[in-house]
């Protein structure tokens, strides 16, 4: 079944603390739009390193947003990386893609 | 206790602050993105734990870890597993921490970090009490109108400043002497002593009870400064 990001996590962190959510949701919707042009750009220069460094920074938004499945696929991209292999480029920039979105809905 | 937090991602850090700031006695002096800001920043000041991350472009966590010279407790919080076997090869890092982090695992961790502080402090205390007794032996004189007063360790309940002078209490006495408490905090085994207010120090094995501000020994009641508190009950055998 295909996940959908949420906030359940932060929900329950957050123990009905608004301004610490809206810190979170701030910081979110900063960094997710700048770390895709930067991922999309490592991955057309075939910088293996910054792409495999970009996906291990989204991987722990991916946990945080309740994404378990795409937590997996993240890691098994990171680990391909290191072994300059990028066949998963797509799919994990279709994930950008779904967190992308999400955030203008928040 | 004081901590700083070291991470790349501002998500992390924001995420570590709130998990943070449920602990009450638990203070977030600073937050870094970057291991060399930290460097200098522990230069210039001491913290009781550091939440650090390992997985930091340049200069990783571990790399930092090997970097601190007197480093405190370190708590790693990281997306990865797979350091944890590297990171319990050294001492000062307590606990390993996956994210995200839930608050009941961080609470556990810093259970973790108070339980090392605290067996820090009891294997030292010997240490030290055997250090002083080849000066000193187990007690401290006092000079009372020319006269040496030989004072056992264990049998002063406390001491307090009033003005140019200090009042040792002892369990059948008191002393009035021509001194200054930090003189005889310098004299006195960490073990055992502990500085509880600017004007007072405790003997904190004869604590009868303690309320929120106060410590009772004997039949005095003794004030808590709100800094010294988290010491004193990080000191005390807790339940």
């Amino acid at each position: 079944m295909k996940q959908e990001p949420n906030l359940v996590y932060i929900k329950e962190l957050s123990a009905g603390d608004i301004a610490f959510e809206q810190k979170f949701i701030n910081v979110l919707k900063e960094e997710i739009p700048l770390e895709k042009e930067e991922y999309l750009k490592s991955v057309r220069e075939k910088n293996f390193k910054r792409t495999g460094d970009l996906v291990h920074k989204v991987k722990h938004k991916l946990s945080i947003l309740g994404l378990t499945e795409d937590y997996k696929l993240a890691v098994s991209f990171e680990a391909a990386l290191n072994q300059k292999d990028d066949a998963l480029k797509e799919t994990f920039s279709a994930i950008l893609d779904k967190i992308d979105t999400y955030c203008k809905t928040l | 206790m004081k901590c700083i937090i070291v991470d790349d991602e501002a998500m992390a850090r924001v995420i570590v602050e709130q998990l943070c700031s449920k602990i009450p006695d638990l203070e977030v002096v600073d937050s870094f993105s970057n291991a060399m800001d930290a460097i200098k920043f522990l230069n210039q000041q001491q913290v009781d734990v550091i939440f650090l991350d390992i997985h930091m472009p340049g200069f990783t966590g571990i790399d930092f870890v090997q970097t601190l010279k007197n480093p405190p407790r370190i708590v790693l919080t990281t997306s990865d597993t797979n350091f944890a076997i590297e990171a319990y090869e050294y001492e000062t890092i307590v606990d390993y921490l996956v994210k995200p982090i839930s608050q009941e695992r961080f609470d556990k961790s810093i259970i973790k970090v108070k339980k090392s502080i605290e067996v820090a402090l009891k294997t030292s205390s010997p240490q030290h009490e055997n250090n002083s007794t080849s000066n000193l032996g187990d007690e401290l004189y006092i000079n009372i109108d020319r006269r040496l007063i030989k004072l056992k360790f264990n049998e002063i309940l406390f001491i307090e400043a009033k003005g140019d002078y200090i009042e040792v209490k002892t369990d059948k006495k008191e002393y009035r002497v021509h001194n200054t408490l930090k003189n005889i905090k310098d004299k006195l085994p960490e073990s055992i002593y502990l500085q509880i207010h600017r004007s007072f120090i405790i003997n904190f094995t004869k604590i009868i009870d303690i309320e929120d501000n106060s410590v009772l020994i004997e039949k005095s009641v003794i004030p808590i400064s709100r800094s010294n508190r988290p010491e004193l009950m990080r000191r005390l055998n807790l339940l």
